[in-house]
């Protein structure tokens, strides 16, 4: 990739941010325009903000590179991604913009009148955050590091740069317009090279590839190995070596692969001839990586038991939607419940819309970047393809566009998340609490994930994500149902389902990353655990509220109230600024107690 | 990679660990340090047993609060049951012999009538029955008895009857206290009732006068005015909910200085910056047209050329900062303290004193209003809302609420500080 070009995309995409930010006051310098400046957010605004917020580097770089990597099962991610709107939708959004929360600990707070339940949520909050934030962190490094050659490290620590004294200043002034234009970026730097990328395709002599075929180097291609890897040969292949491979140096010299399993040790170069079978890369732990069914689901993929973790991956994804801090902060914006159930459905849309595009740089990416599978790096295929695919000045220009988008995804998440997490910390969990806490807490949300990604290697962007679902598919997902459409929800089932539900799916989450457990149904479980989770945090909660039926709220009867009836469709008084200008209607201004008067 | 799964395993141990650290730290503190003489011993024990028994009477007398009560409060008789009776009911019994209820509640009765302590006899056919004997003492409230406390037991004797009126005398200082706490609660919500909604009467004439001089020349802008002025007033005016969101708020500004300019036309710019995404922050009623006027007053009023007015609200995460300044002709901050301080007399800067303190009341002494002015240097006023506090709400359903924001008593002016 073009360095120059890339290192001047991002700086744009960045520069782009802050303009947007400072611009994104409403100012007005006379009184005739006043009411212009004090109009609340249309939902379609609303909308875009929240999906930009929404679209992290998970569903820019991960989708792409799971489906290339994996195959179409993986196209479970961006579909539950967006369904999990469907579901915020019809049971959470109106009645929670109704109940005045800003937060999941204020909507804790609000409806069940505990501090402690409010403090157990704010503790759930930061711990979905941080998990959120590991990947977009991630995502920085592997972006920059293709478009600067930069190590990984350097990424994180760049966003946490970039982010820290954003937030810290009092959060970006237009919030609601950075990120609305962070969407509309993100969904241009996919789109526009997208339609390259098709036509170069259709140019290509074989655009029609079969998909269940192991995928071959198309040209001779040299690939290098960062770290060290096994790979998978099913048949005789032959590659010229520099470096250990089975732990014999190479020189330069050729080097004939059997089939079976072989090492290739970090920093080797290969270089394959046109036409090799990709070699697989085996996962490390033993199980079979799943390149050669890649167009068919559920047959035999990453994992020992698919149709489960399917199952896993559709509870935590529909489910965890709700329960991700910086998308319902931003639902805050919507004047009344209504404008809330109608942003959703256009986030509902502008969400699908953007998810049909990950897909396809998938598909582009196993057919032209088949040495991703081999390094492992897969989350970089849609960085790479129009480089391979296009070439030339312009495939420069698409990836630096590109590149741009996914510094778009990674520091809006990350914002939106830094935000999030330092307002619960600083409110509810740092002592003595109040707005002087507001820029250490800053500090602390940034620097605990930052340690983490630096420390602890390399995840799965996207598998990340699905994690940080899980943990809030089982804790919020119980506490915001429950709280909304059961009346019998009392603050020690509150917590005790946070706990054991969240609690549970977290020490999952921990067990996975830290890997002591590799192999069969328990590796599963633990990889997986939306599906057991989710059903726990829910039965503890409803249990131990039936359990403590003498602890329900007293205020249950009025919060109820509040967050289930609609908003009076008008105001009881016309508000002025709705008032069309009055020279066009000088004589009908409604009055109480009068009619139109002539 | 073994580092996160140590950690992970670790952290349950320690947590344990710390929380048998500090209960044993509180077993120690409680046994351990507070080793004296028999005598000493026994005073601690007895005063020990008596504030225990305090917080529950402390909101008031309640089948639930004298269950709690009566509990804690047995020991320092060491009798066999201890009651505790509204006027005509029981409230709560702890101990056996609660077949006894009936005999103890005549005695009440003639404590009701007579106003004074009662001993009595319990005569039970069950030989075991451990209550043969009883004292009532009146708990009394304001001079008015509220109900009584029984003390049953074996036997008579003169100090156990003392020591009941004793009790029933400290109850009582309780309960007068949790009276106290109603009543300043109420004093509270009266106060902010009290301090909503107060248009100056300046203004209502000040606009009323400068409508009248457009009616002859420019009719059509006296009726709008006069349209702007109806609804203006009609929301100050209006009676349900004392939080409205930051939008409403803006607009009845905006209707305030439209008003404002027919007074003073081109003298007056208004810069306003709004952060969209605080428009629904639900906002104590009418908290930013008192600080638009003072800044009028200020700008303006006081012989000023031209005045500039900014209105800035911005979004802080979990709260919204909003700020009204104006370059008019500031103030001597010592002044400005005494003013928020109530010490000037009625008549100077009420509008800021009363939003100051509301805000206080509802959101607690951190929210109060911030004040930077100086003579001849503007003055910048700050208040910093809260997105969201338990029991604030924009547009309560249904009828009008009390407040029932967390109501900080202690409102000490805030401190001016010199720019």
């Amino acid at each position: 990739m073009n360095q120059t070009y890339g290192i001047a995309a991002v700086s744009a995409a960045v520069v782009g941010t802050l303009v947007t930010g400072s611009a994104g006051l409403r100012i007005s310098r006379t009184t005739s325009d006043f009411y212009v400046a004090s109009r609340t957010v249309p939902p379609y605004l609303n909308a875009m903000a929240i999906s930009g917020e929404y679209l992290s580097a998970a569903s820019f770089l991960g989708i792409a590179g799971l489906v290339a990597a994996q195959g179409v099962e993986m196209l479970w991610f961006p579909v539950g991604y967006a369904a999990g709107y469907l579901v915020l939708l019809v049971f959470v959004a109106a009645p929670l913009r109704r109940s005045g929360a800003y937060t999941l600990p204020d909507f804790a707070d609000a409806r069940l009148e505990s501090r402690a339940a409010r403090r157990v949520a704010g503790v759930l909050v930061v711990g979905v955050g941080w998990l959120y934030l590991l990947p977009q962190l991630q995502g920085a490094g592997l972006t920059l590091g293709l478009v600067t050659g930069a190590p990984r490290w350097f990424g994180a620590l760049l966003v946490a740069v970039v982010v820290t004294p954003a937030v810290a200043a009092g959060g970006m002034r237009g919030i609601t317009f950075v990120q609305a234009f962070q969407y509309c970026l993100k969904v241009t730097a996919l789109l526009v090279p997208a339609v390259f990328l098709l036509l170069a395709w259709h140019g290509d002599p074989r655009p029609a590839e079969a998909l269940d075929e192991p995928p071959t180097f198309r040209r001779h291609t040299q690939v290098t190995v960062e770290t060290t890897v096994r790979l998978r040969v099913e048949t005789p292949l032959r590659a010229v070596a520099t470096g250990a491979v089975d732990g014999r140096r190479h020189d330069g010299d050729r080097l004939s692969l059997d089939p079976g399993v072989h090492e290739v040790r970090a920093g080797t170069t290969l270089r394959f001839p046109a036409g090799t079978p990709v070699p697989e890369r085996e996962p490390g732990d033993g199980r079979r990586a799943g390149a050669s069914s890649w167009a068919a689901p559920l047959s035999g993929g990453r994992d020992d038991h698919p149709l489960y973790t399917t199952y896993g991956l559709i509870f935590a994804t529909f489910l965890g939607t709700m329960g991700l801090p910086h998308v319902l902060v931003r639902f805050y914006t919507n004047p009344d419940g209504r404008a809330a159930r109608h942003t959703t459905v256009i986030v509902l849309a502008l969400v699908g819309g953007f998810y049909l595009l990950p897909p396809l740089y998938g598909l582009l990416g196993r057919i032209y970047a088949p040495d991703l599978l081999l390094t492992g790096t897969t989350d970089a295929a849609v960085l790479v393809l129009p480089e391979r695919l296009v070439g030339g000045t312009l495939g420069d220009l698409l990836g630096a566009l590109i590149a741009a988008g996914a510094c778009a995804a990674f520091l809006s998440t990350a914002s939106g998340l830094v935000l999030s997490v330092a307002g619960v910390l600083g409110q509810d969990l740092l002592p003595s609490p109040g707005v002087r806490h507001f820029r250490p807490a800053t500090l602390l949300a940034v620097a605990v994930p930052v340690t983490v990604s630096v420390a602890a290697g390399e995840l799965p962007v996207a598998h990340a994500v699905g994690l940080a679902f899980a943990v809030a598919a089982s804790s919020f997902c119980p506490l915001l149902l429950l709280g909304i459409w059961w009346r019998g929800l009392t603050a020690p089932g509150a917590i005790a389902g946070l706990l054991t539900g969240g609690g549970s799916a977290l020490t999952a989450v921990a067990l996975t990353i830290a890997g002591p457990v590799t192999d069969g149904w328990p590796h599963t479980l633990l990889a997986w655990p939306a599906v057991w989770s989710v059903p726990l945090g829910f039965l503890t909660m409803i249990l131990v509220s039936l359990a403590t039926r003498d602890r329900i709220p007293p205020g249950t009867e009025a919060a109820m109230a509040r967050l289930h009836l609609p908003e009076p469709p008008v105001p009881p008084n016309p508000p002025a600024g709705t008032r069309p200008p009055r020279s066009d209607h000088p004589m009908t201004i409604r009055r109480p107690g009068a009619g139109p008067r002539t | 990679m073994n580092g996160p799964a140590l950690l992970a395993a670790a952290a349950p141990v320690f947590a344990a660990g710390l929380a048998a650290g500090h209960l044993l730290a509180r077993r120690g503190g409680r046994d351990g340090t507070h080793r004296g003489g028999p005598v000493e011993r026994a005073t601690f024990r007895t005063l020990h047993t008596a504030s225990a028994a305090a917080p529950p009477l402390r909101a008031g007398l309640t089948q639930d609060t004298a269950r709690k009560a009566v509990r804690r409060l047995r020991p320092l008789f060491g009798t066999a049951a201890l009651a505790l009776t509204a006027e005509d009911r029981l409230l709560a019994w702890d101990g056996p012999g609660r077949h006894h209820a009936d005999t103890a509640l005549g005695s009440v009765r003639r404590l009701l009538e007579s106003g004074r302590t009662q001993t009595f006899a319990v005569r039970c056919p069950d030989p075991d029955c451990s209550v043969r004997r009883g004292a009532a003492a009146p708990l009394t409230v304001d001079g008015r008895v509220l109900g009584a406390l029984v003390v049953l037991g074996a036997g008579e004797s003169v100090p156990a009857a003392r020591a009941t009126e004793e009790v029933a005398r400290w109850v009582s200082v309780q309960l007068e206290l949790a009276e106290l706490d109603r009543t300043r609660t109420g004093l509270i919500e009266a106060e902010i009732r009290a301090l909503r909604a107060q248009i100056s009467p300046h203004f209502v004439y000040n606009s009323l006068a400068a409508i009248a001089s457009f009616v002859r020349t420019d009719p059509e802008r006296a009726r709008d005015l006069l349209l702007e002025f109806a609804d203006f007033t009609r929301y100050s005016f209006r009676r349900h909910g004392d939080f409205t969101t930051l939008a409403e708020e803006l607009r009845c500004v905006e209707q305030f200085l439209e008003l404002v300019r027919a007074r003073f036309g081109q003298r007056l710019r208004v810069t306003l910056q709004i952060a969209p995404e605080v428009l629904p922050v639900a906002v104590p009623f009418l908290c930013l047209q008192p600080l638009v006027e003072n800044a009028v007053k200020h700008g303006l009023e006081e012989g000023v050329a031209r005045g500039r007015i900014g209105i800035t609200a911005q979004d802080e995460g979990a709260t919204a900062r909003i700020v009204v300044e104006d370059d008019g002709v500031g103030m001597e901050p010592d002044r400005l303290r005494r003013i928020l301080r109530g010490e000037d007399g009625p008549a100077a800067g009420v509008g800021l004193r009363n939003v100051d303190e509301r805000l206080r009341q509802v959101y607690g002494d951190d929210h109060g209003l911030v004040i930077e002015t100086g003579v001849g240097a503007g003055t910048r006023v700050t208040i910093r809302i809260p997105k969201y506090r338990p029991g604030v709400h924009s547009a309560p359903p249904g009828s009008p609420r009390p407040v029932t924001g967390p109501a900080s008593a202690a409102a000490g002016p805030p401190s001016p500080r010199r720019r």
